[in-house]
């Protein structure tokens, strides 16, 4: 199993994501957004979080135009496995991998803290590792996490099972912290091959830091 | 040619933003203003000399990259 990490100037969440997919077993390589290509061999790429090109613009805009995006591109074209975290979600939206937007949170607040997720469907390799309503605990860490969609792009979502996660209390009651549409934290696209969330399931590896739930998460990828 | 590109949030999408500063606005009793938007501008300076041919090329930069068309609109104005 082999996890490619993209690295734009501004990415902060790399190394994180990276001891996360090697303590899980995986072999990890971080990929500087320059290079034209994705290693033949990988089996996932992630987009990590940060703050690519400083947020200058919108979050992701212009690292959607990195050398490197137009061959995630055609990777994810060809079925390649594809997961944004935080900055890298905003960077798959930007770039047209995945639907809708992010605005910036409703009460414009930065918010850090840890927050309760519903599962809301698992028919994915992402959260197959899980079951539907099952609550995990993952922290999130972002100014721009307010997911915006149309009301048809929002039909379309829950018509082929595409809201994956749902912000909430620890009880699974809709708990909304940045005024998303439906409280929604992460998505996926149609063909159930990029997926997109605001929270950090990479810093959410340990009990001794506050939860372990994103391994659940992550090792979906894992037992493909 | 000077080239004036202001994008803000589409109509529909709310403005978190201008909803804060309409509320600052109101507790410093400017009581009579009945909605605000906020947004950005952006000027360039271009080489091209002809109004159409640079408004066209603005109007790509705009779809391209300056506004994100699923939240946001935006508008050009050319400045002699």
């Amino acid at each position: 199993m082999k996890v490619t990490i993209l690295q734009f100037p501004g990415t902060n969440c790399e190394y994180d994501t990276q001891h996360a997919f090697k303590d899980l077993g995986a072999e990890t390589e971080i990929l500087w957004h320059k290079s034209e290509n994705v290693p033949s061999d990988t089996d996932l790429l992630v987009v990590a979080g940060g703050f690519s090109y400083g947020d200058y613009l919108r979050s992701g805009a212009i690292a959607k135009f990195s050398p490197v995006m137009k061959a995630v591109k055609e990777y994810a074209k060809n079925g390649g496995k594809v997961l944004g975290i935080c900055n890298g979600f905003q960077v798959l939206t930007e770039a047209g991998l995945l639907p809708g937007a992010l605005k910036r949170n409703e009460h414009l607040h930065f918010l850090s803290k840890h927050h309760h997720l519903k599962v809301i469907n698992n028919d994915n390799i992402f959260l197959k590792e899980l079951n539907k309503n099952d609550v995990v605990n993952i922290p999130i860490a972002h100014h721009d996490g307010n997911f915006y969609i149309d009301a048809n792009g929002l039909k379309e979502l829950y018509a082929n099972n595409q809201v994956l996660l749902t912000y909430t209390d620890e009880n699974g009651e809709t708990q909304n912290p940045n005024g998303s549409v439906d409280s929604i934290a992460g998505i996926c696209n149609k063909e159930k091959n990029v997926f997109g969330l605001m929270p950090h399931p990479e810093r959410a590896m340990e009990t001794l830091l506050g939860s372990d739930d994103g391994v659940k998460m992550l090792k979906g990828f894992l037992s493909a | 040619m000077k080239v004036i590109v202001n994008v803000s949030l589409k109509a529909g999408v709310l403005d978190s933003q201008g909803k804060a500063v309409h509320h600052a606005l109101n507790s410093l009793h400017f009581n009579g203003v009945s909605d605000v938007r906020v947004g950005k501008q952006i000027v360039l300076n271009l080489n091209e000399t002809d109004e159409a041919k640079a408004r066209e090329e603005v109007t790509r930069m705009c779809e391209d990259l300056l506004a994100n068309t699923v939240i946001e609109d935006y508008e050009i104005e050319l400045i002699k």
